[in-house]
């Protein structure tokens, strides 16, 4: 199967996350993953674009989000970025219940790495965020349909 | 989502429908925050049957209420979640602090089945 990517650019609203999951709900609904595959690949895109509107940008709704999926047979990559402030110590943010909200589980990246089989968080303080997700897709056949 | 609300003394049953995620959040905890200081309300159903998703967005509101409630006596019951909802919360560890009801036989009085409960 040929390489597949997508690239998508959008403002840091939050009405824009629930249009990042419709993408790879329809991504990983043409590679033929099951019902399960779908929601938790939907869940990891939702908590990386917000925490790149949360955390990245503090809510302010002039930045922009920058979404990547590819894949092949093999693989699944989804890349989230940010050009946000940046997370000072990545170790602190990555432990679960960690949350710099009261009001947050800190269970954004506890569910990017239940979910997905290599995480991988780039940052640079001010300058932004990249996190690079890999799932393994095995020998699932492509649709047919 | 949609937010259907009916208020019975101090108890306020939620029904909700949709995503519950950053954009939707918010409306969900301003809903609820207002019936517990405006009106009194100390214990929170939330009947999930109709939520199609969840990430940590809405379980942190979820959360939130919870940790409001219990100091002033209330509590939070969340019912009818459908199975891969509860998978989400289950791993989020919310089910060992939240009391869960299932209630499929609501219409006919029957008393609903309390989730087993599990670890991570």
């Amino acid at each position: 199967m040929k390489k597949n990517l997508f690239e998508l650019k959008f403002s840091s609203l939050a009405e824009n996350v629930g249009i990042a999951r419709m993408l790879i709900a329809s991504i990983a609904a043409q590679l033929d993953l099951s019902l399960n595959d779908i929601e938790e690949l939907k869940v990891v895109v939702s908590e990386a674009v917000s925490n790149a509107i949360i955390h990245g940008y503090a809510n302010e709704p002039d930045k922009f989000v920058y979404l990547t999926i590819e894949h092949n047979l093999e693989t699944l990559k989804i890349i989230v970025r940010d050009e946000g402030c940046g997370i000072a110590d990545i170790e602190q943010a990555m432990q679960p219940a960690f949350s710099t909200d009261p009001e947050r589980m800190g269970l954004g990246f506890v569910f990017m790495q239940s979910f997905m089989d290599d995480l991988q968080v780039e940052s640079v303080v001010n300058q932004g965020t990249t996190i690079t997700m890999i799932k393994q897709l095995g020998k699932i056949q492509p649709s047919q349909h | 989502m949609l937010i259907d609300k009916k208020i019975e003394r101090q108890t306020l049953l939620l029904t909700l429908k949709g995503e519950l995620d950053l954009n939707t959040s918010e409306s969900l905890r301003q809903t609820i925050d207002n019936e517990i200081e405006r009106r009194g309300v100390r214990t929170v159903i939330l009947d999930l049957e109709g939520i199609s998703f969840i990430d940590s967005s809405g379980l942190g509101v979820i959360l939130g209420r919870y940790k409001k409630l219990l100091p002033m006596g209330g509590k939070i019951i969340i019912t009818r979640v459908p199975p891969h909802i509860y998978k989400i919360m289950e791993l989020s560890g919310l089910p060992r602090i939240i009391q869960f009801e299932d209630l499929p036989n609501q219409e006919d009085g029957r008393k609903g089945n309390r989730y087993e409960k599990k670890s991570l």
